[in-house]
C-alpha cells in the first residue's frame, strides 16, 4: 500500500491517480491532492517537496458548484475584510490552518505573491497568522483567499472588528512611549554621568548649568509622554479613594521631575532627571513585555469569531441569493445546506433538523431541534438535509458576540498579583508619607534650607521601583510561559490559589473525556466481516458531520454511497457495491433493541443484521497519569451529570476512588459548597454550559477551550491542549510564582529600608538615587526572569506540526 | 569644550530625528510581527527557476 505523495495518507484500492513531478510518476490518493500538487509543479515550487519536513494536510473536499470565496467579491463584505495601508494599497489578513512546517511558508508566499497585484505575502509560521498587501485595482481579496485554498491550505479571514482594531491601536500607543523613554533616558544619563563626575573632579559652573538645562529640555516632555499612562491611573486611584501602586510610583516620579526643575530654576545642584527618565523607561518596558505576553495569550480568541460562516444563502423572491453574513438583517430567512455552519442566530423554520453546537456547549451528540426552536449562530447542520431558518439575533446581541466580549472584558482585568501589590502600596505610601514629614520636619529645624530637598530626596528614593515591577514581572513571565503549555490565565489569582487547593472536581464529557465519539466496540452477526461493514457503514455516512457520522467514517474520505435515503430519527440507508444497506436504530434495521447497551448504531442489509458498532467517548491521553499525579497533594472527585454505568467505569480506568454520577448542574453546585463549608479549597474543572455555576463557584475554576463559551468565561483558566498531565503541572507552578514574587517583594523592602536612612539624613546625592533605583528594579526583572527557567520543562511533546516547525528551524 | 555648545543641541537634534523615524515606522506597520522575522532567516531561499 503506497502512501500519497502529497499528504501522506494511505491510497485506498482502486484509486489510480498520479502526477509527474520532476520527471518521477507520483500517485496521490485523491482529487484535492493531485489539484494541489499539480498547481504546485506548474508553478515552479515543486522544490516544496524537497524541503518540507511532515506531509502536507489532506485538502478538504471542495463542494463542487460556486467558490466559497465568492462572497468576497460582495462590496459589503469586501469592505469588513481589508484594510486601507496607505498608498492606494490594501491588507488582508487571515488565519491560515494547513501550515505544518517551514516550507510551507515559503510555498504560501510564493504561491500568493506570483498571483498579479499581490505586493507582500507574510505568514507568521508559528501562529499561521497571514497578511498580504494589494493593489485593489487588480486583485481582491476572493482571487487572493482562493490562491491560497489551492495550494491546499485553510484561509479563515478575520472579519475586523472595532476590539481588534483598538487593542493594535494600545499596542502602538506603547510602543512609541516605550521608545521616547528609552531614547530620552539614554540621553539624559549621558549628560547626567558628565555631571556625576562633575561632582569629583572640577567642573566648570558654566558646562554644569548647561548640561542641567539640556537635561531638563530633553527629560520634561519624556517624563510628561511616557510617564502619562502612570500619572492618570494614580489620578484615578486618588479620585475613587484607593491608595494603588501607581500612587507612590507617580509621587516618586513626579516629586523627581518637580524637584529637578525647581532646583534648575534655583540654581542648586541636585537634580535627578536621570532617575525620573531612567524609571519610566523601566516601568514602560515591563509594560510592553507584559502587554506582549498577554496579546499572546489572548491571540488565541480571535480565532473563536469565526465560528460564523463569511457566506450565507438568503431567500429572496423565492430563489436563493449567496450574501455575506454582514448583510443579513432580522426576519431574513437563510438556508443552511448540510455541513454548514448556522449564520446567525434564530428559529428553525424546518420541521426538524439536527445541529452540532459541539463548539458551543461542548456535547458530542448532535442536538436535534425542531420547528420554531432556536438556532445558534456557529452551530454545525448535522443533518443530511438544509435546513431552514429565520434570522432573529444579530451582531452585538447574537449569543457568540455576547459571550466573547463577557471573555474578552475578563482576560482585560488587572490581575490579581498586582492586588497583592496594591494593598502593600497602600500601607507603603501612608509610611513613605509619615517619614517624609517627620524629616521635613526635622530638618527644618536644625537646617531649614535643606528641608525642601532632603524631602524631595527622600521621595524619589523610596519610589517602590522594585515593588511595582516585581509582581507584574513575574506575572508577565508566567502568564506567558503557561500560555505556551497551553494554560491561559484569565487572573493571577487563580495562580496564587492553585497552591492551596486541597480538592479537585472534575467533570465526565469533554474534561476527562475527548468528547468525541469513536466505536469502540464492532460486534459482527452472521458471517458478516468487519472490514466490510466498516466500509459499508463510512460510505453511508460519508460526508456528514454528525458525530456518530463522523465516528463511523474515521478520518477517511470515503466515496458515498449511491441512493442514500435518510429517515430523521431512524437512520440512512443507501446502496454500495449492488446491494441496499441500513444503518441506524435497532429498530431500523428490525434487529432486537438492548436499551441497556448505552449509544450504538446497527447495519444490516435486506436480508440479516449484519454488525453493531458500540459507540463511546475515548478518554483524553494521559488522564490517569495527571490524576495520579494530582492526588498526590489533593483529594479528587468526578462529578458527572452522566448514567452510572458510564461514569463507573470511566472512575475505575482512571483509578478515581470517589464519584458521583447523575448529577443535576444544582446536585453539582450543592456538592461544592459542602466541601467549602467544610473547609477545602476547590478547584472545579469542566467545560459545559451547566458547568458555568460550579466554575463561578469554585476556588479555582479551569474550563477547556473546546467547551461551552459561557464556561470559558467564568473560569479562571483555560486549556487549550488536550494532555492533562500540563494541567496535574499547575500547581507545582504556581508554586514558583509564589516564591519569586515572595523573594521580590522581600528585596524590594530591604532596598527600601537601606535607602531611607541614606535619604533622611541628607547624605543621598543623585548618583547614588540613580544607581540605587535601577540596580533594584533590574535585579527584580532578572528574578522573575529565572521563572521562565523554573516554567519551562514540559513533559508533553509539542503537537507533530509545531515540533517539526521547530526542528526545522533549529537545523 | 566649547564646542560643546555646538554638540550637544545636535545630540538632542538628533534625539528628535530618531523619534520622527521611530513614530513613522510604527506608524508603517514595522512592528507588527516581531516572531516570525526571527524564524524567517532559517528558511531556505532555493534558487529561482526558469520560466
Amino acid at each position: 500500500m503506497t502512501s500519497c505523495f502529497h499528504c501522506g495518507e494511505a491510497i485506498p484500492s482502486g484509486v489510480d491517480l498520479a502526477l509527474t513531478v520532476e520527471g518521477h510518476r507520483r500517485p496521490v490518493c485523491c482529487p484535492g491532492c493531485l489539484a494541489v500538487a499539480e498547481l504546485i509543479e506548474r508553478q515552479g515550487l515543486a522544490r516544496f517537496y524537497d524541503f518540507r519536513s511532515v506531509p502536507s494536510a489532506r485538502p478538504k473536499n471542495a463542494t463542487g458548484e460556486a467558490s466559497p470565496w465568492a462572497v468576497c467579491d460582495r462590496p459589503e463584505v469586501a469592505r469588513r475584510l481589508a484594510t486601507d495601508v496607505g498608498n492606494d494599497r490594501q491588507e488582508v489578513r487571515c488565519q491560515v490552518d494547513g501550515v505544518t512546517c517551514a516550507a510551507c511558508v515559503w510555498l504560501l508566499e510564493r504561491g500568493v505573491r506570483a498571483i498579479d497585484g499581490v505586493e507582500d505575502v507574510s505568514v507568521n509560521p508559528v501562529s499561521g497568522e497571514t497578511a498580504v498587501r494589494f493593489v485593489p485595482g487588480k486583485t481582491g481579496v476572493r482571487a487572493i483567499l482562493e490562491a491560497i485554498a489551492s495550494f491546499g491550505f485553510e484561509p479563515r479571514p478575520a472579519l475586523l472588528g472595532r476590539r481588534a482594531r483598538g487593542q493594535s491601536e494600545a499596542a502602538r500607543d506603547e510602543l512609541k512611549r516605550l521608545a521616547v523613554a528609552g531614547l530620552g533616558s539614554a540621553h539624559v544619563m549621558t549628560l547626567a554621568a558628565a555631571l556625576y563626575v562633575g561632582d569629583f573632579t572640577r567642573l566648570d559652573a558654566t558646562y554644569a548649568s548647561f548640561f542641567v538645562l539640556a537635561s531638563m529640555l530633553i527629560a520634561t516632555p519624556v517624563v510628561l509622554y511616557s510617564g502619562a499612562p502612570i500619572f492618570r491611573s494614580a489620578w484615578r486611584d486618588l479620585r475613587r479613594g484607593r491608595l494603588g501602586m501607581d500612587v507612590p510610583v507617580a509621587l516618586a516620579i513626579g516629586a523627581a521631575l518637580v524637584a529637578s526643575l525647581v532646583n534648575t530654576f534655583r540654581g542648586v545642584e541636585p537634580v535627578y532627571y536621570d532617575s525620573a527618565t531612567m524609571f519610566v523607561f523601566f516601568l514602560a518596558l515591563g509594560r510592553f513585555f507584559e502587554s506582549r505576553a498577554r496579546h499572546r495569550a489572548g491571540g488565541l480568541f480571535d480565532a473563536l469569531a469565526d465560528l460564523r460562516p463569511l457566506g450565507a444563502s438568503r431567500v429572496r423572491d423565492g430563489a436563493l441569493e449567496r450574501v455575506g453574513t454582514i448583510e443579513l438583517a432580522v426576519g431574513d430567512r437563510v438556508v443552511v445546506a448540510p455541513g454548514e455552519a448556522v449564520p446567525a442566530d434564530g428559529t428553525l423554520l424546518s420541521t426538524h433538523a439536527t445541529f452540532d453546537e459541539a463548539l458551543l456547549s461542548g456535547e458530542s451528540a448532535g442536538r436535534r431541534r425542531a420547528r420554531g426552536e432556536t438556532v445558534l449562530g456557529g452551530s454545525l447542520n448535522a443533518g443530511h438535509a438544509p435546513a431552514e431558518v429565520e434570522v432573529t439575533r444579530l451582531g452585538a446581541d447574537s449569543y457568540l458576540e455576547r459571550v466573547g466580549g463577557l471573555l474578552h472584558r475578563a482576560l482585560a482585568d488587572r490581575p490579581g498579583f498586582l492586588r497583592l501589590a496594591d494593598r502593600w502600596a497602600g500601607v507603603f505610601t501612608a509610611a513613605v508619607l509619615v517619614l517624609a514629614a517627620a524629616a521635613g520636619a526635622f530638618w527644618l529645624v536644625v537646617a531649614p534650607e535643606r528641608a525642601f530637598e532632603i524631602v524631595l530626596a527622600l521621595l524619589v528614593v523610596t519610589c517602590p521601583c522594585a515593588l511595582s515591577l516585581a509582581a507584574p514581572t513575574a506575572f508577565a513571565v508566567a502568564l506567558g510561559r503557561l500560555a505556551r503549555h497551553g494554560l491561559l490565565l484569565r487572573s493571577a489569582r487563580a495562580l496564587e490559589r492553585v497552591g492551596d487547593v486541597t480538592t479537585w472536581l472534575f467533570d465526565k464529557t469533554g474534561t476527562l473525556t475527548e468528547g468525541r465519539m469513536v466505536v469502540a466496540n464492532l460486534q459482527t452477526f452472521a458471517d458478516a466481516k468487519p472490514a466490510e461493514c466498516s466500509a459499508v457503514a463510512a460510505a453511508l455516512e460519508s460526508g456528514v458531520e454528525h458525530p456518530v457520522a463522523r465516528a463511523l467514517c474515521g478520518e477517511r474520505a470515503v466515496a458515498p454511497a449511491a441512493g442514500v435515503e435518510y429517515r430523521p430519527g431512524f437512520g440512512v440507508s443507501g446502496l454500495v457495491g449492488g446491494r441496499r444497506y441500513r444503518l441506524g436504530s435497532a429498530r431500523y434495521v428490525g434487529a432486537a433493541s438492548e436499551p441497556a447497551r448505552g449509544q450504538c448504531v446497527y447495519l444490516a442489509d435486506e436480508r440479516a443484521v449484519l454488525a453493531r458498532f458500540d459507540l463511546a467517548d475515548t478518554l483524553r491521553p494521559h488522564a490517569k497519569e495527571a490524576l495520579a499525579k494530582l492526588a498526590e497533594g489533593a483529594r479528587l472527585v468526578l462529578v458527572s451529570g452522566d448514567e452510572a454505568r458510564a461514569v463507573t467505569s470511566v472512575a475505575r480506568s482512571l483509578g478515581l476512588a470517589e464519584f458521583h454520577a447523575a448529577q443535576t448542574p444544582d446536585d453539582k453546585l450543592e456538592l461544592l459548597r459542602e466541601r467549602q463549608r467544610a473547609g477545602a479549597v476547590v478547584a472545579a474543572v469542566g467545560d459545559g454550559i451547566n458547568d458555568a455555576p460550579l466554575l463561578a463557584q469554585a476556588d479555582v475554576s479551569v474550563a477547556f477551550v473546546a467547551g461551552s463559551q459561557l464556561a470559558r468565561a467564568s473560569a479562571d483558566v483555560v486549556f487549550t491542549g488536550t494532555d492533562l498531565r500540563v494541567l496535574a503541572r499547575l500547581p507545582e507552578w504556581a508554586g514558583a510564582v509564589r516564591r519569586i514574587v515572595r523573594q521580590n517583594l522581600a528585596w524590594a523592602a530591604g532596598y527600601n529600608l537601606a535607602a531611607v536612612p541614606l535619604a533622611a539624613t541628607g547624605v543621598l546625592t543623585p548618583w547614588m538615587a540613580a544607581i540605587g533605583m535601577s540596580v533594584s528594579s533590574l535585579l527584580v526583572v532578572a528574578n522573575a526572569l529565572r521563572l521562565n527557567r523554573a516554567l519551562a520543562s514540559a513533559p508533553t511533546p509539542l503537537p507533530a506540526s509545531r515540533a517539526a516547525l521547530l526542528e526545522s528551524a533549529a537545523t | 569644550m566649547t564646542i560643546l555648545f555646538a554638540l550637544v543641541p545636535l545630540a538632542m537634534a538628533l534625539l528628535v530625528v530618531a523619534i520622527v523615524a521611530f513614530f513613522w515606522a510604527v506608524r508603517e506597520g514595522q512592528f507588527e510581527d516581531l516572531d516570525t522575522p526571527a524564524v524567517r532567516i532559517l528558511l531556505d531561499d532555493p534558487e529561482a527557476r526558469d520560466g
